[in-house]
Parts: structure tokens; sequence; C-alpha cells
């Protein structure tokens, strides 16, 4: 047999119809859902007198509105609260499974979802939300769709998909202490650039890859999207394996000793062929900052802006340009004295218990900086929380003069209450920094958990590796 | 839901000089609270095109415009089609994206190359993204700076685009979309008058294969 990666074996085993064209109708095993991706797909489903395919096969959360005070106050905005009850509302009205707010299992959808064993290795998974990317850190095929294609997966439990190209990103070596996850994707996509992956599938493998904890793939693969893939993939291993095991939505008995044969062949064969495969070298990897508008406006803590006349691409050194001015920096300036008003750990990205253990492990016994008006932290679900909890590590936060707040997307978009003001700066655990992202005239600084919370500390950028004794 | 359907389509083009427009700056958050489909074309690149904060439900006739933004330029008031440079609509899924723009009144967007999701939601929607290489756009870009009134027409069926001079640059298109745009069908309406008994049968097949992924909670 001709040898697969792992790309092909999950797109292979969802084959409902092959077209001509080399598209194909895929099977989608789950989607899951949320309230602004939502609403107008179900209200095509109800206008066109239609009822959900299988409802098992869907779960819902609110997650990008919801404040992060008290969830048991009503929604102050309501507009959003609008938003909020259309999906309570919907999700009573068709049958659909929905962690609500109060729901102690409510959260970000991406945080949920793996958590609660609702992603499963082998299955493909969507969300209305291009950071379904996440879910495939467990040997899942999950990409992000449009609304359009959340009503057709809801009526049909199908897409027509066309097939991407295969990339492999390889990470050779071992990651150096204190840099983590999201140092190595910011690096990745500082290189291949936030198109790079555009038609792609990703996998990612290698050394540091197999290192990483289900947390550290998942902050990964979370970020595939930002590189520009639709998707991104681990393939299993034991750790993907002890993690799902026991979750509530995971096979028990029988069930699970049979899905956990057939998981074990989810990775890619030795032999089978990529389009395009990259080599990193994670020994060389520091931590990361992003000093501009777009994730690939990266570099490592050490560096200094860089400067537009030095940039031979015209379409670039323009981008740099605007970057720069938006962001009010200087070439030249070293990032670790750029001075940060506010700090932001949270965001599918990295606020997953381990996130939260890294940045306590920084702030432990410490207070924040006088110059720093608000540092937030923002548990990915409502588990997460009280997991964070029973460690103490809320007290941790709090003594050194964090807010430690209710789950939900938060500061990551500012769809909520938390958002920047215009002018202030963000070091932020979070994927996006682009003009306005997290507030209309904010400007966001790309960083690890740890890196934000040494950065509350100081009230600039440092070298985390220095703290933490790299 | 039908969609409007396309075929061929002659325009005005305005020019967005800029990489890596992101769908943030397409249709900025706030507006994502919606949970309609429509309206949403008084606020496509709200941050860009007014000096005012926009708020969804907001009048947008009386809010300070940003003159230098090209969309406010009257010479390209009644722009039908968007040209865009490279990675155009990365970011979030958010079909509004696509929605903002059809309801502005924009039929095409011709750009090197797109974001996935905003590529495959903007056929849902009766937009249609049109990729040329690098230095036909390049070219394009100078044309219409150079023009008044620069046209272009794009010929879905023929899967060209020609320009006033009469240059006609191809480009291509899945032929399944394609079917569904020119059409303008329910994708959905298809899928299940088509398909129906083959996603069944393969719900069947795959409840053998793995039973795990259907024993429902
Ligand atoms: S945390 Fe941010 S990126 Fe993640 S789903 Fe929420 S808004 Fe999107």
């Amino acid at each position: 047999m001709t040898p697969k990666t792992l790309y092909d074996k999950l797109w292979d085993a969802h084959v409902v119809t092959a077209y001509d064209d080399g598209s194909a109708l895929l099977y989608i095993d789950r989607q899951l859902l949320h309230e602004v991706t939502s609403p107008q797909a179900f209200e095509g489903l109800r206008l066109a007198g239609r009822k959900p395919w299988r409802l098992d096969a869907n779960l819902a959360v609110t997650d990008h509105n919801v404040p992060t005070t008290a969830h048991t106050e009503p929604v102050a905005d309501p507009v959003a609260r609008l938003q909020i009850e259309t999906l309570d509302r919907n999700c009573a009205e068709f049958g659909v499974t929905e962690f609500g707010m109060g729901d102690p299992r409510q959260g970000i959808v991406h945080v949920v979802g793996p958590e609660q064993g609702a992603t499963l290795p082998g299955m493909t998974l969507v969300c209305g939300d291009s950071h379904t990317a996440t879910h495939g850190a467990l040997g899942t095929l999950a990409f992000g769709i449009g609304t359009s294609e959340v009503e057709h997966v809801l009526a049909t439990q199908t897409l027509v998909q066309q097939k991407a190209a295969r990339m492999l990103i390889r990470v050779d070596g071992q990651l150096a202490h204190a840099v983590t996850a999201k140092d190595l994707i910011l690096a990745i996509i500082g290189r291949i650039g936030t198109a790079g992956g555009t038609g792609y599938a990703i996998e990612f493998a290698g050394e540091a890859v197999r290192a990483l904890s289900m947390e550290g793939r998942m902050t990964l693969c979370n970020m595939a999207i930002e590189a520009g893939a639709r998707c991104g993939m681990v393939g299993v291993d034991a750790i993907t394996i002890d993690y799902v095991r026991g979750r509530p939505y995971a096979p028990q008995g029988e069930l699970w000793e049979r899905a956990v044969a057939n998981w074990r062949d989810l990775v890619t064969d030795d032999g089978a062929e990529f389009d395009r495969i990259e080599v990193f070298d994670a020994t060389a990897i520091e931590p990361q900052v992003t000093w501009g508008t777009s994730p690939e406006m990266v570099a490592g803590v050490g560096a200094v802006i860089p400067d537009p006349r030095q940039v031979e691409d015209a379409v670039r050194a323009d981008a740099i340009r605007r970057a720069l001015e938006y962001m009010d920096l200087q070439p030249g300036m070293p990032l670790t004295q750029i001075p940060i008003d506010k700090v932001f750990i949270g965001s599918c990205t990295n606020a997953r218990i381990e996130d939260l253990r890294e940045a306590a492990e920084v702030v432990r016994g410490r207070r924040v900086s006088e110059r720093i008006q608000q540092a937030l932290v923002v548990p990915g679900s409502g588990l997460v929380k009280r997991q964070a909890e029973a460690e103490g590590l809320d007290r941790v936060f709090s003594e050194a003069g964090f807010e430690w707040r209710e789950p939900g997307c938060s500061m990551c978009l500012g769809m909520n209450p938390d958002r920047l003001n215009p002018g202030e700066r963000c070091a932020s655990t979070s994927n996006r920094n682009f003009e306005g992202r997290q507030g209309q005239g904010g400007r966001t600084h790309l960083a690890s958990p740890a890196m934000a919370a040494a950065a509350a500390l100081y009230g600039h950028f440092v070298d985390i590796r220095d703290e933490l004794g790299g | 839901m039908s969609i409007e359907p396309f075929n061929r389509h002659t325009g005005l083009v305005a020019p967005l000089d800029r990489a890596n427009v992101d769908t943030d700056a397409i249709i900025p958050k706030q507006f994502l609270k919606s949970v309609q489909r429509t309206g949403f074309g008084p606020y496509l690149f709200d941050e860009w095109r007014y000096l005012d904060h926009g708020e969804p439900g907001m009048e947008c006739s009386q809010r300070p415009q940003n003159p230098d933004f090209v969309l406010n330029q009257p010479r390209y008031a009644a722009a039908t089609v968007l040209l865009a440079r490279a990675n155009f609509g990365c970011g979030s899924s958010r079909e509004h994206a696509p929605w903002a723009l059809r309801d502005y009144g924009f039929r095409a967007i011709v750009a090197p190359s797109f974001a996935d999701i905003f590529y495959s939601n903007c056929f849902k929607n009766g937009l249609l993204p049109v990729v040329l290489d690098e230095g036909v756009v390049d070219q394009l870009f100078q044309a219409v700076y150079d023009a008044s009134d620069y046209r272009l027409t794009i010929d879905l069926p023929e899967q060209v685009v020609t320009t006033p001079h009469g240059d006609a640059f191809p480009f291509t298109v899945d032929p399944f979309r394609k079917r569904m745009l020119l059409e303008g069908l329910d994708e959905i309406g298809v899928t299940l008058a088509e398909q129906a008994e083959a996603i069944r049968a393969y719900e069947q097949r795959r409840a053998q294969e793995a039973p795990w992924l259907f024993a429902a909670r």
C-alpha cells in the first residue's frame, strides 16, 4: 500500500462522494457552535423548514460575547445579550446541547471541545471560527468555516471541500527551558509568513512537537490559521490517548479499546510524501514578541524593531511602515523597551491549565508593575477555572495584582466589555495583533503566558529565560 | 438559501492597495453582534472609512469620513469590483466580511491570493473572488490609478477578466463552485437532493467501522 500522510488518512475516511475535480463531499463528525456565527445559520434552517441532520453531532457554547465578570449577572450590553439569548433559543428550539452562561462547563469553544472529549482523534470537526484548527492537535481534521457552511453542516452533516496540499513542519531538537509552544508557532509564522500556509494542511512533527503536552500542541495548531493554513495537526501518540481517556464525551469500556486501536494508526506513514517540507531547529528559538499588526511581524525578545528602509520588497516595506505608525514604534528600538499598559492572559491559544500554571509560576509572590493599568487572567473554561482555583493559582494572580475572571474570549477580540482603549498597548497571550483587534486603536503584542506575565511585573517585556533561569 | 447568480459583470474598479487585509478590518467585531445577514454595507471597512468609532445600528450618513480612504473618493463611489493585494480576507472566519462587501455593492474581488475561508465564504454570497498573477494585479493597479473610469469585465462562464483595452486574463475556479454561483443554487438543497442517500450509506458503513463516533451520549 502507498504510504499516506495523516491528512490523507483523515480525508479518505470521511469522503462520502468524490467529485471529478478533486473536491469531495466530506462527512463531518462534530460541529461546535457559538453565538456569533450561528444565528444566521439557524435562521436559514428555519426559513427553509429544515431540521438538523444529526443532533448529537452538535455542541454549542457561548463564549465570544460573554462578560468575564460574574456570570450570574444579566449581560449589560443589549446587542450582546440578544446574540447570547438567540443561541439559547436556537439550541432549545432545535434540540442542540448547549453549555450556556452559568454552566460550569461553559468556556471558549476550542478549550471546551477537547476538554469534554467532544473532540476525538480521527474525527472531522468544524466550527464557525477560524481557530478550529486548534483541535487538530488531537489527530483530528478540524477547520473553521463560515456561517453558510455551518448551516450546511447542520442540515446535511457534510461539506463540499477542496483537498489541500500537504505541508510538513518538522521541528528538530528540543525547545530551550522557558521557551514554549507559543514561541515556536510565532517563530514558524515569522519565517513562513501569514500566507505561507495558504492552501495547505499543515502537519507538525519532529522531536520538539512530540515533546509537547496536549496543551502545547493545541497552542501550536491553534495558530496554524495565522500562517494561512486552514488546519494544523499532530499525529496521535500516547500523550494524545492519555489526554482523551476518561473525558465525558470519550468512548468508554470496550468501545474505548476499539477506538484506541484505531487511533494508533493516525500518524503519517514512513515514506509518505508531502508537497512542501519546512524544517526548524528548536534549539535556535528564542522567546518571541510581535511588534507589528500581523502575527508574522515577530522577533526574538532580544531583537530590535526593524527598519522598513532596509526592506527591499516595496509592498512589505510599506506594510512595516504602516504597522510601526499604528503601533507608534521606532525602528531600532529594543523590544524589551516597549512600555506596556495592559496585560491579557487568556484566549483559545493560551488559557488552558498549563498556560495558567506557567504564568502563575512567574508571578508567584511578586507584584504587577505600577505602570500597568489592568492585568487580566481569563481562564479558557469553567473547568479550567475550577482546576486553577483548586491549585491556588487564582490567589497567586490576585495577590500579585491580576484580576481573576470568568471564562470567555474576553480581550482576545473585545466583543465583551474587556478591551483596549485607543493608544493602549497590551502584552497578550492571544493570537491576533491586527489593528483594532483588542479594541479600536489598541496595540497588541503577542507573546507566551510566561512572557506576558513577566511583562506585567516589569511594565515592559523581559527575556523570560533570565527570569526562569534558562 | 438561494443566492444571486453571477454570470458576466462589468464594473468600476476601486483599488485597495495593501496586503493582508484582514476580516477585522473588513468588518470590525462590534458589528458581529447582529443576528442578521444584511445591513453590514454601511460599516464595511468601518475603522478606515470613518474618523469616529462605529457602533452597530449607527446612522452612517452623517459620520465624519476619512478623506484618505480610497472608497471615500468620489471617483470610486460606484465601484463594484475591488482590486486588492495578496492574502485578502485573512483572519477570522466571519461570513460578515463577504456579507458587508456584497451589501456595499461589490460583486467581485480581484487579488493575487485570498485567505481560504474568506475565499470559500464569498461563493456562498454571490461574490466572486478572482485570483490573478501578482504581476497582472500590479498592472491593473497602475491602470486604475491612470484612468478615471476604469472598468473590468469579469466573465464567469468563460473564466476570463477583460480590461477596457481588450487584454484578457484567464482565471481558474472549481467547477462545483462555478455551478453554484452561475445558477445561484441553494447548496444545501442540492446536497440534500443529490446526496442524501450517499450520506446515509456512509453513516451506516462508518457506524460499523467506528461505532464510538455514533454512540450518542
Ligand atoms: S479566544 Fe479569541 S481567537 Fe479564540 S475563539 Fe475566542 S475570539 Fe476567537
